[in-house]
């Protein structure tokens, strides 16, 4: 079911309606703010490769986020690595240390490796804000300059937005073959049911493995999007609210959906700077909390997944 | 301190985050009951744990129980949820700033054991961290009501069936497990700051003490938490900068070599 829309005429529409609106949204908002929302997006899809493809529930995303962030940041900013090289350092490390927290987690299952992976996620943040020379601790490491790709200069935003747009497409897309290949199929039988999968002789813990580094990959490379787009990395990144932002995030606009996550990350996201503009300030958590606690209890489909369950109830009549 | 917390904690193996908030929440009524009412510190270990106890009981009745039917991950996704919400609220409520609290004159000061001297206000959370576990200890194996609690986290079917109403039990038992947040809270409260996030790192390294300790048995996680409390003690003194650190290290090395915890059993582990 929730796969209907990819691949579909409908999801071909979607798609173009969600490219438009990517296309525009810098002369909309603040181009940072577009790049955050973009960047956030392509988190929130890696982390549903995860969630809703594997039925893996990591909260400890941050570290690849934020990790990587470092990285690029780091190598930037005090080696004067040029972007695609700061970029491409950042996705080793993603990929090598998610598979050493992946190794470590799937042994065990549910809640179990929802809080191996946030312990794993707290040690690097710990070893973060001990490595204060490399990483500022409190302060961050900051970027002057973004460098060049392919010639073209990146410090404008909105230059910036359109390569980060493009970037985010690419990986939505690879999330996208990902998940209707023949590998995406064992994924979801594992999910279904993990011992019938064994039985079909599947060795789900490669797979789950597999799944683990592609995902926690691809939010490095959002979290390098998202470090370098704000000339910015810090412990925020790292922090385990961070983890729990793209858990909401995917939740809210419906796991499992592709396009579901997209739409959470645009509306948090949104919604966030908004509530910042009102007299609650940075207490945002208080309205996000809340509105995450009612998609819990009333619509854990989210809001893609409920207006695809509308849509196939009404096919139904 | 660590060592005090983590036993209370790792006891009630608690695989929620509301927990940290709730142990937030308990010093935070120790802290205001002193500030408003001028409450002192022995009332405020009654006091603050039987009205967190009974927000816990609200929060329980009106919107956990909607969830038991579901994943358990859901449950721990609206906890989450929770201690976003609680913890912008206090921080609206009292500022991101701690505030300091203090612990009676009569537990000031050290006292000195013969082979060495130690602060007496940590004596004193250690042997309450104690009592707290033996009663609870007592209460689950030694009485009918924790037979029943018991049953009822291992064949809940058959408990109804038997005419037991066990949501009332699932209830009592999150209460009661609450207001302990809540008194680690308040035993919690003079030796750090009263901050919103104080919460956070407590819940997470709690989490680490469950998987260290496996589902077990009452004991395992009672030793689970006194060895991990020694060892950050003695990190504190050996190698300070990476003492946060020490506790997620050895968890990496207990999943590598016993995957379902110290004290479980390898069925529980799933």
């Amino acid at each position: 079911m929730t796969l209907a829309l990819l691949g579909s005429r409908r999801g071909m529409t979607v798609a173009i309606v969600l490219a438009i609106v990517g296309a525009l949204l810098p002369w909309f908002v603040y181009p940072v703010l577009a790049i955050d929302i973009v960047a956030y997006a392509l988190f929130a899809v890696a982390f549903d490769l995860l969630l809703g493809f594997t039925g893996l529930l990591s909260f400890g995303h941050a570290m690849f986020w934020g990790g990587a962030g470092y990285v690029a940041t780091i190598l930037i900013a005090k080696a004067g690595a040029p972007f695609p090289v700061a970029v491409a350092a950042a996705l080793v490390y993603a990929a090598l240390s998610a598979v050493v927290v992946g190794v470590i987690a799937i042994r065990r299952q549910g809640i179990y490796f929802a809080m191996i992976t946030l312990a794993l996620a707290q040690l690097q943040y710990f070893v973060a804000f001990q490595l204060g020379d490399w990483t500022g601790g409190e302060n961050g490491v900051q970027v002057s300059s973004r460098g060049t790709l392919f010639g073209i200069r990146l410090d404008d935003d909105k230059v910036f937005y359109y390569a980060v747009l493009v970037v985010a497409a690419l990986g939505v897309w690879f999330v996208v073959r990902v998940v209707r290949s023949p590998f995406g199929s064992v994924l979801g039988a594992m999910r279904e049911n993990e011992q019938r999968a064994i039985a079909l002789g599947f060795r789900v813990d490669r797979y789950k493995l597999v799944a683990f580094v592609l995902s926690g990959t691809l939010a490095g490379l959002a979290g390098v999007l998202f470090a370098v787009g704000n000339r910015l990395s810090g412990l925020d990144g790292v922090d385990w609210h961070t983890s729990g932002k793209v858990v909401i995030m995917t939740i809210l606009g419906g796991i499992g959906t592709v396009f579901g996550p997209l739409v959470g990350a645009g509306v948090y996201e949104s919604l966030d700077y908004f509530v910042s503009k009102t007299p609650i300030g940075d207490k945002t958590n208080i309205v996000m909390g809340t509105i995450f606690a009612l998609c819990v209890l009333l619509f854990r489909r989210g809001i893609v997944g409920e207006l695809l369950a509308l849509r196939t109830k009404r096919a139904k009549e | 301190m660590a060592l005090g917390l983590s036993v209370i904690f790792g006891m009630l193996r608690i695989v929620n985050f509301a927990h940290g908030a709730m142990f937030m929440l308990g010093a935070f009524v120790a802290y205001y009951g002193a500030q408003l009412f001028h409450l002192p510190f022995y009332a405020a270990l009654v006091v603050a744990p039987v009205v967190v106890g009974v927000f816990g009981l609200l929060v329980e009745v009106a919107f956990l129980r909607r969830l038991y039917g579901l994943d358990p991950l859901y449950g721990l996704l609206f906890t989450f949820a929770l201690v976003l919400i609680i913890e912008d609220a206090m921080r609206l409520a009292a500022g991101a700033l701690g505030s300091p609290y203090s612990a009676p004159p009569s537990l000031a000061g050290v006292t000195n054991l013969g082979f060495t001297v130690f602060p007496t206000y940590r004596l004193f959370v250690i042997g309450a961290a104690i009592a707290v576990c033996a009663v609870v200890w007592f209460v689950l194996e030694r009485t009918p009501v924790g037979a029943r609690i018991r049953a009822a986290t291992e064949a809940p079917t058959l408990v109804r069936a038997l005419g037991i109403d066990t949501q009332r039990l699932v209830s009592i038992t999150f209460a009661v497990g609450v207001a302990l947040a809540a008194l680690a809270g308040v035993l919690a409260a003079p030796n750090q700051n009263v901050e919103p996030t104080m919460g956070d790192k407590i819940i997470i390294n709690t989490f680490a003490i469950v998987v260290i300790g496996g589902l077990g048995s009452i004991g395992g996680s009672v030793i689970t938490g006194f060895a991990i409390g020694l060892l950050q003690t003695l990190g504190a003194v050996i190698f300070p900068a990476f003492n946060d650190t020490l506790i997620f290290l050895v968890m990496i090395v207990v999943l590598l070599i016993r995957p379902s915890g110290l004290f479980g059993s390898p069925a529980s582990a799933k």
